[in-house]
């Protein structure tokens, strides 16, 4: 009976926190549709969310493209074949490490921060002034946040993707003596324009997982202090997850079979 | 003089805690009604049905004889306009700065001019004596500029009636004389009607022409204020008294 209590309790969680961060998308895109939008906040939030992850973000593209590069172009050059490394870093850069990681470093960083200022806006008794003052939460502080990241997070990926490729040239070119020439060839003859973009519709689809959890985690906080860190915490762990599966279904979607 | 707001026969329970049974309560227009009890009775919960944030889960509440229990979301805001909630500890936004804080709901009026909502935040601002702090973030305040900050946000609309969730909480004496006499300067100002809660006995007989006392989940008392310090009730005389021994249970 305890096991049946549980599962039928879980289950009841999980189609509450669906419908709670379904309930909290609509509405925020019906403000978008009619335009409700707080544009200076959405370019401040840019800056917040988006601007101040490049850093972040460049390091850990311009070490994954390098990585990528030195193990396949030790066993490229032993197989002889050390002209298909430029291509194998383009290829996982574009199409999957690029967007993925890129917002797999961003959830960790904004997702969380996001999290974190709404829940304390929660505790503090913020969120519920705006409600009392007839201002909804989820147009003053949800859809800034959404349009920022939507707008920042494909951007990120754009820059992700050039330094992982630079970073993977380099290597290739110090250590196994691959010409940046030879290189760039393989990259334009594996990856077209269209793999580029369908990466950058990816990191649309992560942008509104990790805005959407973090957002929604952030507002359904309870409990003070400690109530903040469950909801910062659960919303990293939950966008990465999600991040994951999402990225799983999009590849099968849009390169499936290729 | 005629009845603003009234809870009729309302039952609110946070899961299985039920915090208000059939409560009923008027507020007279034009007035400042007090409302006392112990920690945790549910005095904050009145405020927030008041302004339509908590919905009960049977009565109703009327605001100048319409429920509100039954508003779409659009007719709720419009409704928050005309009540304002000046929160405990403020509630003041901290990412913005206090005249920031005080233009928010000037902001969600349509045809106001930048101009016309930087001079009315001020004005309110100046009501509460803080004119000097607009461009100061909340951190830079103290506890008592703080929560005349929240006051000055509450009224920048003219509301009809002003809530005050424990105004004078934590205050000193001096601050507390202070807050107390705002609240009347701003009730006289805007010629409109307050809803107090508050601990400090001495501040809401210096304020209050009304006074209620909510126990176990609904109002015991309720009358002048005059009336309510020379009440027979037991209840209300433990809790004037401020007295361990009676009815109450401690």
């Amino acid at each position: 009976m305890k096991l049946l209590d549980n599962v039928g309790r879980a289950t009841i969680e999980f189609f509450e926190y669906a419908g709670g961060i379904t309930t909290l998308a609509g509405e925020s895109a019906s403000f978008m549709a009619r335009l409700r939008i707080r544009a200076g906040e959405t370019i401040a939030q840019c800056y917040l969310l988006g601007y101040q992850s490049t850093i972040i973000v460049l390091l850990t593209s311009l070490f994954t493209g390098m990585v990528i590069s030195l193990e396949s172009a030790q066993q490229a050059v032993s197989f002889g074949v050390g002209s298909l490394v430029g291509g194998a870093v383009a290829y996982g850069s574009v199409r999957e490490l690029g967007p993925m990681l890129t917002a797999v470093v961003v959830a960790g960083r904004v997702g969380a921060a996001i999290a974190a200022e709404l829940g304390s806006m929660v505790v503090t008794e913020q969120i519920e002034a705006l409600r009392s003052m007839g201002i909804e939460p989820a147009r003053f502080l949800v859809v800034p946040r959404v349009l920022a990241l939507t707008i920042m997070l494909p951007l990120l990926t754009v820059f992700a993707d050039v330094v992982s490729i630079v970073g993977g040239m380099w290597i290739a070119f110090s250590y196994a003596h691959i010409s940046n020439d030879a290189f760039i060839a393989s990259a334009r003859q594996t990856i077209g324009f269209e793999d580029v973009l369908k990466g950058l519709l990816k990191s649309v689809v992560f942008a509104l997982i990790i805005a959407f959890v973090g957002a929604y985690q952030g507002l359904r906080t309870r409990g003070g202090a400690a109530g903040v860190g469950k909801s910062t915490t659960g919303a990293v762990v939950l966008s990465i997850i999600l991040i994951f599966i999402s990225n799983f279904v999009l590849s099968f979607l849009l390169f499936g079979g290729q | 003089m005629g009845t603003i707001a009234r809870l009729d026969d309302v039952t609110l329970a946070f899961g299985d805690r039920i915090i208000l049974k059939n409560c009923s309560l008027e507020i007279v227009e034009g007035a400042v009604t007090c409302i006392v009890g112990l920690s945790g009775a549910g005095k904050s919960t009145i405020l927030r049905l008041l302004d339509g944030l908590l919905i009960p889960q049977e009565g109703h509440v009327y605001v100048r004889d319409r429920d509100i229990c039954h508003l779409s979301e659009g007719q709720a805001n419009e409704l928050r306009r005309k009540i304002s909630l000046a929160f405990q500890f403020a509630a003041l936004l901290d990412s913005l700065t206090v005249g920031e804080n005080v233009e928010l709901p000037l902001r969600e009026i349509p045809h106001l001019s930048a101009a016309e909502v930087r001079r009315m935040a001020l004005d309110a601002l100046e009501s509460v004596g803080l004119a000097h702090t607009f461009d100061n973030l909340p951190s830079e305040l103290s506890g008592g500029m703080l929560k005349r900050a929240g006051f000055a946000r509450a009224v920048v609309t003219s509301p009809e009636l002003v809530l005050y969730d424990e105004p004078t909480t934590g205050l000193d004496p001096i601050v507390t004389h202070l807050i107390t006499e705002t609240i009347v300067k701003l009730r006289d100002r805007l010629n409109g009607t307050a809803v107090v809660i508050s601990h400090d006995l001495q501040s809401i007989f210096m304020m209050a022409d009304y006074v209620a006392m909510l126990f176990e989940g609904a109002i015991i008392a309720y009358d002048t204020a005059a009336n309510i310090r020379s009440s027979r009730n037991p209840i209300v005389q433990q809790f004037l008294q401020g007295s361990e021994v009676g009815p109450i249970p401690i």
